[in-house]
């Protein structure tokens, strides 16, 4: 019996901060301070927060600490653990109040508006403790759909409540298992695609790392909904920590009867297996991760069939991800009804983003669906740091488009993003401020995809190679109007003449950069001009020789030896010799140097 | 896993455990002052103690048991406050274990204060 | 059966049901154009070529998009077009576009669609280059990836057709290249040099080893006596490559034509096929007789001797120990021909042919001909028993070259001795035919009558796997027959098993044998869907045989000679000599 209880979260983002030094030392203390049997130290999956790792959170007051360093820990052991004084100055800055009064955690503004469904249990429990997971009702619903539900129902139940698919595509979940139901075969299959893969995004991540059974519940759920018993997760080789908790979530499963023969004494069987992507983005697409599991080259072909006939191994197969397994349990336990009345129109429950770019609060958010933009980025987000001017945001990653800041009142949902030519995808919402340069940007985001390409199909292939080489051509300012043209042609030729999603999706960066922010590209065309001052080739330093001092500062600095000038006189930059790295500019005490 | 039931016994066992992470500040908070001077008197056995109980006995979906520092009454440490929403605040002091014991039994779970602990009943208000 | 009505471009189809969009055109008599699809083996939807338009407006893939009831279809609307045009372009931007010195070009699927198409500007998507190499580390292959364009037909042909699989796409995304695992040379994989993979490739990226030049200075050499021999499937497609129909038998043509080369003999292999048949059934009879290893399996197909020696070692000693018939002729054309000329010519006091100097060309429907002759027990007179092999592609090129009008040339035969054959000789170019030529010698020697019927129609046709069994003289004999490889693979496995026992078993290596050799003139993909080449083809051979007063092996005059004044006794020594030939079990991967 501990009378309390130190989460200290060992997520990849507080892993990579330390986390683990800060819990070896925290164990090391409470040791010391003979407090071991008092105080109980529990390792769980991420609490979303990750720009403020290590965190850690204390109960049954949940202080929410923030940057803790082992250093810190002694005094947060002796003063808080022993004496019930929080340390005010390692307390999450959002979560003191000016008055010094510290907050509970989900008094923040980076929590009080978020609706933890998918993310429940990240942060509560201790993802590697089965019994954790079944003391916060983990497993009830497995245990409802077996002894009360028929297979019929179960699959109502997920069309009711709405749920679309959250790796990107939201095609409605309960339709994709009714379509599967009444496949007969010897065999079918339940997949799940853990192979996250758009820059930025680790929502599926964190869920895998913190709450990993949910996922098992919810795929044992849906073998039940379509009769197949035996179920993959395909999850990425670069996820070790995901991996690590998947393979003791299926052990102790097992352990427990929660997976294998004849679960609750109902006759139904169901396993799981786990397979290692290798890291290609294209894996992500169904079809292309269903031959990757069968050992293949993972590349996808063309559908239909669609997986529900013809899936892995050529079987009826259904393929969630792991987001949309997290619902799953939550539906079954709190109803359709409980789930549906989150969210707005066709688009219902909640969703979770990874925030990320020139935001304040970087991390993971879980909003009802239709929350306004301007809440995510100003509320939750804490809006751009330093005060600089939000300009858009890219949801969907290399597959989306961005929404510009007139936008910044739209209701993130799937339709409303669908009306800009927007996709929610699997989450990731990239905020750029005044400083990105919106055509660096979709150069960046397609020079991903072209990497990415499997290399199959000619549109994709060569036409996203294509649409790369007029962006770098417009970059370095040798662009003209007609590759303008010709870029916009051959985004939307590859828009509709790839294989698969990935082509298909691929030039949506280019297409709505060039919806909101086509100025800006003819300014880098016709003014030579990059006007967020980002595209080297566009760039001129220059020393203003009126406030130039001759102090050699800048000379000293220069890596490519590009400034002369004799002391105390006015230094010039040799333009063929400046490589545009800046340093100049931040070591000029006067001034005296522009970037234009 | 042959039945429901097994399940239910593990979420009874841990549910307890579990509960002290709800965030729902809805139910009956137990303080123990834990400064220096409520240590010197012997806070810890008492703080354990409510802990302790209220986990055993199945309390801690409505009872939260933690501490604070220096609660300002050093000669009556060791000091514990019930807090319980729509009731006044409950002061009881020089507790022990036993003491405590007798609250959680008399008090947290009967609804009866323990008068003769409280800080009322030795005439400090 | 259920069937779909759908509407392309307006006109209105009813098909079966599970048929795709471009069958349902094909039915609606409307062309759509294709280029990486092969039906059954690479329905992959890879190049877009056949992109048309729905009804709602979405583009799909013709070739492996299902129809549907009411659906509507446009194949030809401009969007479409400009598609298609945009794909070709593309592909010609990461193209090498040495189109007037390439060796498909006038016949690059390609190059057609790309006129076809409408490409007014073949370097409009110009950029960076995909980097690759060339590789002719194999003794048939030439693979030039500069003018790969991806479509994976060669990929099929090897991993579906033949079940070798030794080639496969290396990098991803534009980086993409067609090779060998870990990039290592296909000389050094398992590769059975069958050239399936040339006769399925658009582009000039796959061709044949080029070895014509060997001959042409042959034939230049004063000193050389160049003799040719042709292999009996090149009549049966050489036409082709004049724009004659498929199907056309050209043996008096092709006849004329290496005459005019300036061959000093021109024989034929069918000769040598009847040698094969008279040493092979002798060997069967003996095998049967003395309890050898049964089943026994032919071995003229080199592709097919060495997918044997690579993937089932252990059925080495069931291969027949006998040549092919390219090597058997070679070996004789070198020793007893040789002969018969130096004693003639001194008789006229000529100068005599010294054994370095004659040169013996074969003409081969077929690339692993090319591997076979660097085969180390494949010289029986001393020296290789055939010194060049050329595909029915490269004697195409060569009359081309020459200038010779080769539609118009008069019949003309063979030389002797070793030009004459029988029809038994001839049907060795299909599936079966060896089996049906063997039959028709071993049932004679068996029971000493000639076979009422000549013909056995069981072995023939184009399945894969094919079954007789017959009752000869109170001795049951029980036959399988197989073409193309992965079927060969599964007949192999009943074997090594002992699921399945037969007396005697014909594989070759290429499916529907010698006619569809990987040597054989290039047909396009749109053909190869819509045409059975093996079947057209094959009939040339059918015909032929059936023209022949003699069919059956043993009962060709020359060879009947050969055996009385030289050769002796028909599995003797001297035949072993000449005529018999070793393996050796290879690892499937070289250096690995």
């Amino acid at each position: 019996m501990y009378r309390s209880h130190v989460l200290i979260c060992g997520g990849t983002g507080c892993t990579s901060s330390g986390s683990q030094k800060v819990r070896a030392a925290l164990i090391d203390e409470i040791r010391k301070q003979g407090l071991e049997d008092e105080v109980n130290v529990v390792e769980t999956g991420c609490h979303g927060l990750c720009e403020q790792g290590p965190v850690m959170v204390v109960y049954p007051d949940s202080t929410f600490y923030a940057q803790v360093k082992p250093e810190d820990v002694p005094e947060i052991v002796t003063e808080h653990l022993l004496k019930g004084r929080p340390v005010t100055r390692l307390v999450y800055n959002e979560a003191v109040t000016d008055e010094g009064k510290v907050l509970s955690l989900n008094d923040t503004d980076f929590y009080k508006k978020q609706v933890r469904v998918a993310l429940r249990n990240c942060g509560v429990i201790d993802p590697e403790n089965i019994e954790e997971y079944i003391g916060t009702g983990g497993y009830q619903a497995l245990g409802k759909v077996l002894t009360e539900m028929t297979p019929d129902q179960v699959i109502q139940e997920v069309l009711d409540s709405g749920l679309r698919g959250r790796g990107g595509g939201g095609f409605p979940t309960g339709l994709k298992w009714k379509l599967c139901a009444p496949n007969k075969a010897d065999q079918k299959f339940v997949c799940c695609n853990a192979d996250e893969g758009d820059p930025g995004a680790f929502m599926d991540r964190s869920v895998l790392e913190g709450d990993p059974h949910s996922v098992l519940e919810a795929m044992a759920i849906a073998g039940y909904a379509i009769g197949a018993n035996q179920g993959y997760i395909y999850v990425r080789a670069e996820y070790p920590i995901a991996v690590k908790r998947l393979e003791i979530a299926i052990k102790q499963a097992h352990e427990y009867g929660l997976l294998g023969e004849d679960i609750f004494g109902t006759g139904f069987n169901f396993d799981i297996g786990l397979r290692l992507g290798a890291g290609a983005f294209v894996c992500g697409e169904e079809t292309a991760l269903m031959r990757s599991i069968e050992g293949k080259r993972g590349e996808p072909r063309p559908r239909p069939p669609f997986p529900a006939v013809k899936g892995l191994f050529d079987k009826p197969t259904i393929l969630n991800n792991v987001e949309t397994y997290a619902n799953i349990p939550e539906i079954i336990n709190r109803g359709a009804a409980w789930f549906a009345s989150m969210g707005v129109g066709k688009s219902k429950g909640t969703k979770v983003f990874a925030l990320g770019g020139t935001i304040t609060n970087t991390g993971l958010v879980e909003i009802p669906m239709g929350t306004p933009l301007r809440t995510i980025i100003e509320d939750i987000g804490g809006g751009c740091p330093n005060g600089k001017k939000f300009k858009a945001v890219q949801t969907g990653g290399p597959s989306g488009g961005c929404i510009p800041a007139s936008y910044i009142d739209i209701p993130v949902d799937y339709d409303h993003l669908a009306e800009i030519g927007c996709i929610i995808g699997s989450g990731g919402m990239i905020v750029m401020d005044e400083d990105n340069c919106m055509v660096d940007i979709a150069k960046f985001f397609l020079e991903f995809t072209v990497d990415e390409s499997c290399g199959k199909c000619t549109a994709c292939r060569i036409g996203t190679r294509r649409m790369l080489e007029i962006l770098e051509k417009i970059t370095s300012g040798n662009g003209t109007m007609e590759d303008l043209d010709k870029l916009e042609q051959l985004a939307y030729y590859v828009k509709n003449n790839s294989l698969c999603g990935l082509g298909q999706t691929a030039p949506n960066p280019v297409i709505s950069t060039l919806k909101f922010f086509r100025d800006e590209y003819i300014a880098h065309i016709v003014d030579k001009k990059c006007p967020a001052h980002v595209c080297k080739s566009l760039l001129q330093y220059t020393i203003d020789p009126a406030k130039c001092k001759g102090c050699t500062a800048c000379a000293r600095q220069c890596p490519a030896s590009a400034i002369s000038g004799k002391v105390k006189e006015p230094h010039v930059i040799d333009q063929s010799k400046c490589i545009k790295c800046g340093a100049c500019m931040a070591t000029c005490k006067f001034g005296a140097i522009s970037r234009q | 896993m042959k039945s429901l039931a097994e399940l239910q016994a593990i979420r009874e066992k841990m549910k307890n455990t579990m509960s002290m992470r709800d965030e729902d500040a809805s139910g009956i908070r137990v303080v123990v002052g834990m400064a220096t001077c409520g240590i010197a008197a012997g806070a810890r056995p008492v703080l354990n103690e409510f802990a302790k109980l209220v986990q055993e006995k199945g309390l801690s979906d409505r009872v939260k048991v933690s501490q604070t520092g220096c609660i300002g009454l050093c000669q009556y440490e060791p000091i514990v406050e019930v807090f319980e929403p729509g009731r006044e605040k409950v002061t009881y002091i020089k507790m022990d274990a036993q003491k405590a014991a007798e609250v959680v039994e008399r008090h947290l779970e009967a609804g009866h204060v323990v008068e003769k602990y409280t800080m009322a009943k030795s005439g400090l208000k | 059966m259920e069937n779909v009505t759908l509407k392309i471009n307006g006109i209105s189809v009813t098909v079966p049901k599970g048929s795709t969009i471009l069958d349902a055109a094909r039915a609606a008599g409307i062309r759509i154009p294709t280029l990486c699809f092969l039906k059954e083996i690479n329905e992959i939807g890879a190049c877009r070529v056949c992109v048309v338009e729905l009804g709602n407006g979405r583009i799909v893939t013709a070739c492996v998009y299902p129809a549907e009831d009411g659906m509507e279809v446009l194949t030809n609307t401009p969007r479409v077009l400009d598609y298609r045009k945009k794909t070709i372009q593309l592909l010609l931007s990461n193209h090498n576009r040495s189109c007037l010195s390439c060796v498909r070009s006038g016949k690059c699927e390609l190059q057609t669609l790309s006129h076809e198409l409408g490409v007014d500007d073949e370097g409009y998507y110009d950029g960076v280059r995909t980097e690759s190499e060339i590789d002719n580390s194999a003794p048939h292959l030439y693979r030039d990836n500069s003018k790969c364009i991806l479509c994976r037909r060669c990929v099929a042909a090897c991993e579906a057709t033949q079940g070798i699989s030794v080639i496969g796409a290396n990098h991803r995304g534009f980086a993409t290249t067609i090779g060998s695992a870990f990039e290592m040379d296909l000389d050094d994989t398992a590769c059975i040099n069958c050239g399936q993979c040339i006769a399925v490739c658009p582009t000039g990226a796959l061709s044949e080893k080029d070895d014509t030049a060997k001959v042409w200075d042959a034939l230049a050499d004063k000193n050389k006596y160049v003799c040719v021999q042709t292999a009996p499937a090149v009549r049966a497609a050489l036409g082709e490559e004049f724009g004659m129909p498929m199907g056309t038998d050209v043996e008096g043509k092709m006849a004329a034509a290496l005459r005019r080369l300036g061959f000093n003999a021109v024989f034929d292999t069918d000769f040598g096929a009847d040698l094969t048949i008279v040493e092979e059934a002798n060997e069967l009879l003996e095998r049967v007789k003395n309890g050898g290893t049964l089943p026994m399996i032919t071995s003229c197909s080199p592709g097919w001797v060495r997918f044997c020696e690579t993937y089932f070692p252990q059925l080495i000693p069931n291969l027949s120990s006998c040549k092919s018939p390219q090597t058997m002729q070679g070996a004789i054309i070198k020793s007893y021909y040789l002969n018969k000329v130096n004693e003639r010519r001194k008789a006229a006091g000529e100068e005599e042919i010294k054994l370095e100097d004659i040169v013996v060309v074969s003409v081969m429907p077929c690339t692993a001909k090319k591997f076979e002759i660097t085969r180390p027990d494949e010289c029986g007179a001393g020296v290789s028993d055939v010194d060049v092999v050329i595909t029915t592609r490269e004697l195409a090129r060569m009359i081309k070259r020459a200038g010779l009008d080769f539609v118009n040339l008069p019949n003309e035969g063979f030389d002797d001795p070793c030009g004459e054959s029988t029809g038994a000789g001839v049907i060795f170019g299909a599936t079966g035919g060896v089996m049906e030529a063997a039959l028709r010698t071993a049932v004679e020697w068996i029971t000493g009558e000639t076979p009422g019927s000549l013909e056995f129609h069981d072995v023939r046709g184009t399945a894969g796997i094919k079954e007789a069994s017959y009752s000869v003289g109170g001795l049951d004999v029980s036959v399988a027959v197989a073409s193309g490889l992965s079927n060969a693979r599964k007949l192999m496995e009943m074997i090594a098993s002992g699921e399945k026992k037969y007396t005697f078993v014909e594989v070759m290596a290429c499916p529907g044998g010698c006619v569809n050799g990987g040597g054989q003139p290039q047909v396009t993909g749109e053909v190869r869907n819509t045409t059975e080449i093996a079947k057209v083809r094959a009939g040339a051979l059918y015909s032929n045989d059936a023209a022949k007063t003699l069919r059956q092996s043993h009962k060709n005059p020359s060879i009947i000679k050969l055996y009385d004044e030289f050769l002796g006794e028909k599995g003797g020594h001297k035949a072993h000599e000449l005529l018999h030939t070793s393996y050796e079990a290879r690892k499937i991967n070289r250096t690995m």
